[in-house]
């Protein structure tokens, strides 16, 4: 079992209803896999799209990326900077 | 100079750290708040250490294309009026082609990669988030 980091931002902290979490999962685990036990843990990020942007560690991955223990997850809305 | 601020943006301090006399081209983009309907400003927000980051690999890549060239950009955070900044970024090259090129390649990646968001705010009071992929952002919320 690993403990991750989780961070939302903008319309979806809204529907998480916070801005900072963690969520702990089964590892070996990925992105996708953590985005999933966020929606069971935040029932409001169902509203989220199938395979949202996401970040790991301050970079955009794909949802296949590995994750371990003390690692940060971010999801990110469409981003619209400028 | 810090990429993200949440004070107004100056000109010409980008202008002081991209200029020399080698270089003869200087080129200036500002991206405005504009006053769409009835949307009286942009509240801006950031996922702040990677916007960061993203900020400097797009300048790192920018001078690695055009090598002779000069960069920097600010991104202003919270509450900005319509008809204020909200972006500004300054290239300048020993010729105005690359000046152009470099100031262009930079706003379009950061309208990709770097992590900000925007709410408009409106003359009632209300708020919406803005989604560039022209969707609604939820039932209930007006269409961009």
């Amino acid at each position: 079992m690993g403990r991750v980091s989780v961070r939302f931002f903008a319309r979806y902290a809204e529907l998480a209803g916070c801005t900072w979490s963690h969520v702990n999962l089964d590892t070996p685990a990925t992105v996708g896999d953590v985005i999933a036990r966020i929606r069971e843990v935040f029932p409001g990020t169902q509203a989220m799209p199938a395979r949202p942007l996401a970040a790991l560690n301050l970079r955009q991955v794909t949802l296949d990326a590995p994750v371990t223990e003390g690692d940060e997850v971010a999801l990110l809305p469409p981003l619209s900077g400028g | 100079m810090m990429h993200l601020t949440r004070h107004r943006l100056e000109v010409d301090d980008l202008l002081a750290e991209v200029q020399s006399p080698e270089r003869g081209g200087t080129c200036v983009f500002l991206g405005t708040v504009r006053n769409d309907g009835d949307v009286t400003g942009i509240d801006y927000s950031a996922y702040e250490p990677m916007a960061v980051e993203e900020i400097e690999r797009i300048l790192a890549e920018a001078e690695t294309r055009w090598p002779d060239a000069r960069v920097i950009l600010q991104h202003r955070l919270g509450v900005i009026p319509a008809g204020e900044a909200s972006i500004a970024i300054a290239a300048a090259a020993p010729h105005r082609e690359d000046a152009f090129s470099a100031c262009r390649f930079v706003i379009e990646e950061v309208k990709k990669r770097v992590p900000i968001w925007k709410k408009e705010m409106h003359v009632d009071g209300s708020t919406t988030w803005v989604d560039p992929s022209g969707k609604p952002v939820a039932e209930g919320l007006r269409d961009r």
